[in-house]
Parts: structure tokens; C-alpha cells; sequence
């Protein structure tokens, strides 16, 4: 075995990548928070805030060896928890994993867990009792991301000797987490609005979005965030890195156009809505796929995205689930997007490049067995918290907004005459 | 003296102010306001939904005004705010007994 010596051009890019990953929680708390009426922008962009900040403590404890520790029994389904424990042997300035600082790559791992449970919030929107939120948020991570990682991106030798069985022995190929990040949380939230049931006057009342710029602007963040999630993925500074990032903005800019497309023949108006709705559809589309595809792949990945997925939104309506900000129209059906067309346009591998259909099987399965694990164990995660604590604030809270009855804050002071005392009940430091 | 209100469409505003102030009025009050008359709403979609929207944006003037001006204060702000087209808003008067300029204590037409 050749000796393995940090590069120091892949850690750069890889320190970077972190960073810019870093980026797509405050994004994805603007792109949801701007969505919500303005009495609960505040809980909406605290679900993000909250899962990160939970998350990130329990990777550190266990997360990080349930997904990259050696498989127990070698059965591919989840990780030693006990090998890492608190990163034993990993959290010091000379480890490496790959060719780049192993503190580097727990760090940018740890990050995609916290992203993908902040996913899921956008399904419950103005409802849920923060403290359950949580709870829900460290069982999620525990109990469904972290096998779920394990399977897609625990590869054998890696990280330890013996990874997951997606990876490995099914073979289907996740670049960047289509899987484990989009269908996972995609169906997590499908499981937990029927868990908690529709808002007060859903489909009757309308529930605008209160700051569209504030919906772009986070896209536009997201998007930014997104070439250290895809390219990043590549934990290398190097030409699938580029590719991953080409492919990026290739799929972006064609589900944008997808989306707005449809909007314009079926509803009269292209909105800025769909636009940043579409820049959602295609990142998540291309996941999987951007280091799979050549640049038309990705042009294609992404147009079918954009199309689809505006095509979802209006599911909820029809099936009576109220998916808030609709995670199952964007992720969970721009993640099986991406990844079954890699079964298709996959270079080499794709029905359409002469690979036949042994890819597009496993990819099918891949995104199946992922689904299917996460709205079922979702499920009961939820419908547990739910007996337990409850999961929803009471008609009453919801009506006059979950950001003054939970937190007790509001987003926007818009005209300043109305200050109280500042004194009068304070729990905290003096002014 | 008469309390002039009005309700119009809120890009009409300065056409009305500026009305006003070249004859002579130079006092307002202006708030947003939103409401519905016989326009009634407009269509908004959202993600592939439409929402009927029926409280519309509306500024709402308010002046003071000495009697011998009422009329042609009226006529004015109508003149101004007029697009032809439904949803203009509407302008009403009320009496008022008494006005008191808070700086000086001045009352009656004095005060406006």
C-alpha cells in the first residue's frame, strides 16, 4: 500500500468546501423563511439554526463512526458506533483521510447531516412545538440519516475497511447525496406533514409567501453553498471537482427555465417563485449525478427536474397533505430524478451511452430502499414524539403565530412606537 | 370646517398632493390603507396556486379644510385621483367641531 501524504491543494479546496456548505443552512433558512407568513419567519429559519446546531454535537459524539465506521457484521447497514467515539484518534492536526486532514472531512460530513435533517422542516411549516422539532431533529439524524449515509457513502478502504451496502455492493451511484440527502429528507417530510396534519386553513386561507426577495436571495445562497456540497464531494481538487461543478449551474440554469416554462403555460405567468423554486429542483436533480454525467446529461437531468417538480406542487392539494413548503415536490422528486436518469444518461454506465440497464436497476433500487426506510422509520419517529410530547402547538398558538407563542420574538419592527419596558419582566442581563 | 377623506390609488397620491398644494391646501394626513369597494380583488399565484386576493392597497388622505374651499378641495382631489377605471376609491366629508394647532393654541380656521 503506497503511503498516503496530505495534498495540500485538495485541502484547500476541501477547508473551502466546508465553508461554502457552512452557507447552505442561513440560505435554506431564507429560501423557507421567506416562503412563510410573516408570523413564522422567525421558527422557520430557527428549524434550520436548531437541526445545525443539534446535529453537528451528535456527529461528533457517534455520528460520524455510525456512517464511516467499520460495518457491523459487515452487513453494510451501519457503522461501529463505538470506533470514533467523540473522533478518538481523528480530532488532531496530523490524521488524513483521503489525502486531506481527517478534521476537514468529518467536518464537511457533519455538515451534510445537519443540511439534510434542516430539509425536512420546510414540510411542517408554522406548526410544530420547537422542543419536539429538536428531538425529532437528533432521533432523525441518529436513527435514519446516519444508516442512510453509511449505505451511500461509506465506501470499503476508505474511511475503514468495510462501508455500506448501496456503495459497495449494489453499486448505485449517489456523487453527492441524491439518496441519502433528498429522497431521505424528501420522505421524511411526506411522513411527518401527515404526522402532524394540515395547518389552520390550509387550502382555504391564503398562506402567501411574505418576502419573495428574501425566497431569492436564499436560492441564489443555496446555490453558492451547493458547489462545495457537489464539487466538494469530490474531496479532491481536481477534474471531477470541476466537472461536479460544471454540471452544477448546467442542470441549475435548465430547471429553471423547466420551471418557469410550465408556470408560464399553465398558470399565465412566469413568477420569481418558480424561478427560485427551479434553481432548487436542478441542484438537488444533479446531486447525484454531477460527477456521472457530461454537461448535456446535466442540461437534460435538469430540464426534466425544473418540469416535474412544478409540476408536483399542486399533489398536496389534490391528496390533502400539507407539505408547507413542498419538500416532496422539490426533494423527494428532484432526488429520484437524479437519480434514475444517471441510469440513462450516466457516461458510460446509461441506457443511452451503451451501459444497458444494470445501472438504471441499481439506481432504482438505491432510491427505493431509501425511501422507503426513510418515510417508514420517519413514521414512527414521529408519530412517537408526537404521543409522547405532542408534536403541535395548540389552534390557538397557530393562529396567532408560532413565532411570539414559542419563541416569543417577532421577525420585523417595523414602526418603532411600541416599546414597552424594558425592564419590566426581565429574566436576563440589564440593558 | 369639513374633515375631507379619501380613498384612492396609491400611485395616485402625488397627482393629489400636488393638486392640493398648488391651490392653496397644505396640510394632509397620509396613511396605507387596504380594502375593497365594488372592484373587489385580483387573482395572485403561488407555486401553480391562485389566491384570491380582495383587500387591495389603498392610501388614505385625510385634510382639514375651511369651509369656502370644501367644493373646489373636492373637485380637485376627484379630478386627480379619476384613472376611469373601477377601483378609484371615494371621497367623503365630515363636520368637524373644533381644530387646535398644538404649537400655538390657535383654533377654528386659524388652526388649519
Amino acid at each position: 500500500m503506497e503511503e498516503v501524504v496530505l495534498n495540500t491543494g485538495d485541502t484547500a479546496w476541501m477547508l473551502i468546501s466546508t465553508g461554502l456548505v457552512t452557507l447552505m443552512i442561513p440560505g435554506l433558512a431564507l429560501f423557507y423563511g421567506g416562503m412563510v407568513r410573516v408570523k413564522s419567519l422567525l421558527n422557520m429559519m430557527m428549524m434550520s439554526f436548531g437541526a445545525l446546531a443539534l446535529v453537528f454535537v451528535i456527529w461528533i459524539a457517534v455520528g460520524f463512526s455510525l456512517v464511516f465506521g467499520n460495518s457491523v457484521g459487515d452487513r453494510g447497514i451501519i457503522g461501529n458506533a463505538t470506533q470514533f467515539l467523540f473522533l478518538e484518534g481523528l480530532d488532531n492536526s496530523t490524521a488524513l483521510i483521503g489525502t486531506i486532514p481527517a478534521a476537514v472531512f468529518i467536518a464537511f460530513q457533519g455538515l451534510f447531516a445537519a443540511i439534510t435533517v434542516a430539509l425536512i422542516s420546510g414540510s411542517i411549516a408554522d406548526r410544530a412545538k420547537f422542543g419536539a422539532w429538536m428531538i425529532f431533529a437528533g432521533a432523525w439524524a441518529t436513527l435514519v440519516y446516519f444508516p442512510v449515509a453509511h449505505w451511500v457513502f461509506a465506501f470499503d478502504d476508505f474511511v475503514a475497511k468495510t462501508g455500506g451496502w448501496i456503495a459497495n455492493d449494489l453499486g448505485a451511484i449517489d456523487f453527492a447525496g441524491g439518496t441519502a440527502v433528498h429522497i431521505n429528507a424528501g420522505a421524511a417530510g411526506l411522513a411527518l406533514a401527515l404526522i402532524l396534519g394540515k395547518r389552520v386553513g390550509f387550502g382555504r386561507v391564503p398562506m402567501r409567501p411574505h418576502s419573495l426577495p428574501l425566497v431569492m436571495l436564499g436560492a441564489a445562497l443555496l446555490w453558492v453553498g451547493w458547489f462545495g456540497f457537489n464539487a466538494g464531494s469530490a474531496v479532491a481538487s481536481n477534474g471531477t471537482a470541476g466537472l461536479a461543478l460544471l454540471n452544477t449551474i448546467a442542470a441549475t440554469t435548465a430547471a429553471v427555465l423547466a420551471w418557469l416554462l410550465v408556470e408560464k403555460i399553465r398558470d399565465g405567468h412566469a413568477t420569481s417563485l418558480g424561478a427560485a423554486s427551479g434553481v432548487v429542483a436542478g441542484l438537488v436533480a444533479i446531486t447525484p449525478a454531477c460527477a456521472a454525467v457530461n454537461a448535456s446529461g446535466a442540461l437534460v437531468i435538469g430540464a426534466i427536474a425544473g418540469m416535474l417538480c412544478a409540476l408536483s406542487v399542486g399533489l398536496k392539494f389534490k391528496f390533502g397533505y400539507d407539505d408547507s413548503l413542498d419538500v416532496v415536490a422539490v426533494h423527494l422528486v428532484g432526488g429520484i430524478v437524479g437519480t434514475v436518469l444517471i441510469g440513462f444518461v450516466g457516461e458510460e454506465v446509461g441506457l443511452f451511452y451503451g451501459g444497458g440497464t444494470d445501472q438504471l436497476v441499481s439506481q432504482i433500487i438505491g432510491a427505493a430502499a431509501v425511501l422507503a426506510y426513510s418515510f417508514v422509520a420517519t413514521l414512527i419517529i414521529g408519530k412517537t414524539i408526537d404521543l409522547i410530547f405532542g408534536f403541535r402547538i395548540t389552534h390557538d398558538e397557530e393562529l396567532e403565530g408560532i413565532d411570539i407563542a414559542v419563541h416569543a420574538e417577532r421577525a420585523y419592527e417595523i414602526f418603532d412606537n411600541n416599546q414597552g419596558s424594558a425592564f419590566s419582566s426581565s429574566k436576563g442581563g440589564q440593558l | 370646517m369639513k374633515l375631507i377623506t379619501a380613498i384612492i390609488k396609491p400611485f395616485k397620491l402625488d397627482e393629489v398632493k400636488d393638486a392640493l398644494q398648488a391651490a392653496g391646501i397644505t396640510g394632509m394626513t397620509v396613511s396605507e390603507a387596504s380594502g375593497f369597494g365594488r372592484q373587489m380583488g385580483h387573482t395572485e399565484v403561488y407555486r401553480g396556486t391562485e389566491y384570491e386576493v380582495n383587500l387591495l392597497p389603498k392610501i388614505r388622505l385625510e385634510i382639514l379644510v375651511d369651509e369656502p374651499n370644501v367644493e373646489s378641495a373636492l373637485a380637485l382631489i376627484v379630478k386627480a385621483a379619476n384613472t376611469g377605471s373601477i377601483g378609484d376609491g371615494k371621497v367623503w366629508t365630515t363636520p368637524v367641531d373644533q381644530v387646535v394647532r398644538v404649537r400655538t393654541g390657535e383654533r377654528g380656521a386659524a388652526a388649519i
